[in-house]
């Protein structure tokens, strides 16, 4: 029931987005014409284009016509490899999947055991980096970061390799498109493993942001959480360590990180455009950058419906998962 | 871009020690015990009863927050940063050898090797032969300008929609909100590029993109802010005296709201400073190669970062250190305004 009232608070998002971003391409300068055709092109080239796509049609009607291909699942034609934009997007989402999965593994498994430590042994030096960790986060620039990264760590040391997803030489079935994914499926694992080099420099770049804010939360819940009636309780009843740590401590203060890191998508979308341009890892930001180099906007406009969607979904996903997670939220809906 | 950071508990905890800061020790003096119950006493000594009112009302949230920040290392830190990045900024001509676009180094470069450090040129030289320690002062001065005019732009349109939609309420607030949904249902940095992307090729696209990426969250904020003063007693007791309602809005709701907004636009700062190097480096704003913009630089020693790999580190430090300032001081004022840490 959740699922599907969630589902219908969505159409009048996507409504809103599609009406503002038809308008959008009729906002760019020089009109949708010039757009599609570049700066240069000669009045009698606009004309025509106006007439083909019928941008002299009333605005109501040609709006129409837009929501109508997007149904059908025409997202447009790149003007630069003029292949279908949704083929486009569709391509190139498991190497930004794959990046974003790795970097947000990256963020949390190392930002709940620091906040957690932090919050434990307040002032110590555990807690002290936690902090600057967290500062850095959300200071330092995601593409300054990468470029760091890649200097020292690929250029300088060879450990990684520099741009991309795979190595030239190896040459491997990929059913996922999940590079890492595939090659353990396949058994092929030096492909995976080549994969994982590949991978390691962006995901880190990229999970610093969400890294530093699931740190900080952490270590805000866990700080709040130990204080707690309940946590008293359970320690004064004899309540061994261990089992005070993983089934009262942890379990409660997740709740509230647990919605951080589902937040964490909007910025990873963003990011991903920044850090795939450094390593030239070929997912959709990358792709997007080039889109946005060459002014090819029918790419823009419906790359951002298709993320929007994608962000959309993610959203839906996270707040059924708080089901999950708290049964308070399962007895609530 | 900017996160939502939990305070942290350390200003309280430094000022309770003491021990660390003769200052505060001083300052506290013989009334030390009752300022610790929430300041409100400190000027107690001065005057009859009737100016410690006077001073309580005065002295509001604002003066005891500010006096929580002069205790705070972290706030001092950060306040420090920003005013070095302000004074550099502003006195740029002053401070700045050479002129933000000029190549007087340009003999110099050869295309395999870029000179370093000299006398002359005390922090090496540009693949343009621009000078970089005055590029990097003038760089100051563009990310001032784009900051403060970035975040004004999101600070107008956010308390415009936020005023309408927690001063009006019903259909009004909904349709607001639905609009600052849609705003926020687009990833950030591509709302930015496609604003930038509408406003054409020139430096005020960069300004306005951010600016407006910033409205829905100032919006949200003040509105929410807004909607819990609104619920308070003086309220009541303001209509109850027959003030009307607008004017309850403006002159109390209003300002007791705006304490989280202010907060916010020292953290946009940070941000406004970091996606403006984001968007530059994605090919926004138009400008010319040899432009004296952190981003612009940045982006320009990716090529260069085999030969020349300083190019990139030095903007990058910059940009890092001054959204450092800001947020250290968004943060500790963040703390300082907020009720629930408000113990001396």
């Amino acid at each position: 029931m959740l699922i599907v009232r969630r589902l219908a608070q969505l159409v009048p998002t996507l409504i809103g987005l599609t009406i503002l971003l038809f308008f959008w391409v009729r906002a760019l300068p020089g009109g949708p014409a010039v757009a599609l055709l570049g700066e240069r092109a000669t009045p009698e080239a606009v004309a025509d284009i106006n007439r083909l796509y019928g941008f002299d049609r009333p605005l109501l009607e040609q709006y129409f016509t837009y929501v109508g291909r997007l149904l059908q699942g025409d997202f447009g034609t790149s003007i630069r490899t003029r292949r279908p934009v949704l083929e486009e997007f569709i391509d190139r989402f498991p190497a930004t999947l794959e990046l974003s999965l790795a970097a947000l593994l990256f963020a949390v498994v190392v930002a709940i055991p620091l906040g957690y430590v932090a919050a434990r042994r307040r002032g110590t030096i555990v807690d002290h980096t936690s902090v600057v960790v967290s500062l850095i986060g959300v200071t330092v620039p995601v593409f300054f970061l990468a470029f760091i990264l890649k200097y020292v760590f690929a250029v300088k040391l060879g450990w990684f390799a520099t741009t991309g997803r795979a190595s030239v030489d190896i040459n491997a079935t990929n059913p996922t498109n999940l590079y890492v994914l595939d090659g353990l499926l396949t058994g092929e694992l030096d492909a995976s493993w080549d994969a994982i080099l590949h991978l390691v420099l962006p995901a880190i770049a990229l999970g610093s942001i969400p890294l530093a804010i699931i740190a900080r939360m952490t270590r805000a819940s866990v700080m709040e959480v130990q204080g707690a009636d309940y946590v008293r309780t359970a320690r004064a009843k004899g309540l061994r360590p261990g089992r005070l740590r993983n089934r009262v401590i942890l379990r409660n203060a997740m709740l509230p990180v647990a919605t951080t890191i589902g937040l964490q998508v909007g910025l990873l979308l963003s990011g991903a455009v920044l850090t795939e341009t450094v390593f030239s890892f070929p997912g959709i930001g990358s792709f997007l950058y080039q889109a946005i180099s060459s002014s090819d906007y029918p790419v823009l406009q419906g790359f951002i419906l298709a993320i929007a969607i994608v962000y959309a979904l993610v959203n839906l996903l996270v707040d059924i998962s708080y089901g999950l997670i708290d049964p308070r939220m399962r007895a609530r809906s | 871009m900017t996160a939502v950071l939990p305070p942290s508990p350390e200003p309280d905890e430094a000022s309770g020690s003491g021990l660390a800061q003769p200052p505060v020790l001083a300052e506290r003096g013989s009334d030390g015990d009752r300022s610790r119950t929430g300041g409100l006493f400190r000027r107690g000594g001065r005057g009859g009863r009737g100016d410690r009112a006077k001073d309580d009302a005065g002295a509001s949230v604002w003066r005891l927050a500010f006096r929580r920040l002069r205790r705070n290392p972290v706030a001092i830190i950060g306040a420090v940063i920003v005013a070095i990045f302000l004074v550099v900024a502003i006195a740029a001509p002053w401070l700045a050898p050479y002129a933000g676009d000029a190549t007087p180094g340009r003999d110099l470069i050869r295309p395999t090797a870029i000179p370093g450090p000299s006398a002359e040129f005390p922090l090496g030289l540009d693949r343009f032969g621009g000078d970089v320690l005055s590029k990097l002062i003038w760089g100051a001065r563009a990310s001032l300008i784009i900051g403060v005019a970035s975040t004004l732009i999101g600070l107008v349109g956010g308390l415009l929609l936020g005023l309408l939609a927690g001063s009006f309420g019903g259909w009004v607030d909904s349709g607001v909100m639905r609009l600052v949904d849609l705003m926020l249902a687009v990833p950030s940095l591509l709302l930015a590029v496609s604003i930038a992307a509408v406003a054409g090729q020139r430096p005020f696209a960069v300004i306005l993109a951010i600016g407006v990426v910033q409205i829905p969250i100032f919006a949200r904020l003040l509105r929410g802010s807004m909607l819990a003063q609104k619920g308070q007693d003086y309220v009541l007791a303001a209509r109850s005296l027959g003030l009307s309602r607008g004017t309850v809005t403006m002159s109390h709701v209003l300002p007791n709201s705006l304490g989280p907004v202010i907060v916010q636009a020292t953290l946009v700062l940070a941000t406004a400073v970091i996606e403006a190097a984001a968007l530059s480096f994605l090919g926004l704003g138009g400008g010319r190669p040899t432009t004296a913009e952190w981003g612009r630089m940045l982006t320009q020693a990716q090529n260069e970062l085999a030969i020349a790999p300083q190019l990139a580190i030095y903007p990058g430090l910059c940009i890092s250190i001054t959204a450092l300032g800001f947020t250290l001081l968004g943060e500790s004022m963040r703390e300082a305004l907020d009720p629930r840490s408000r113990k001396g």
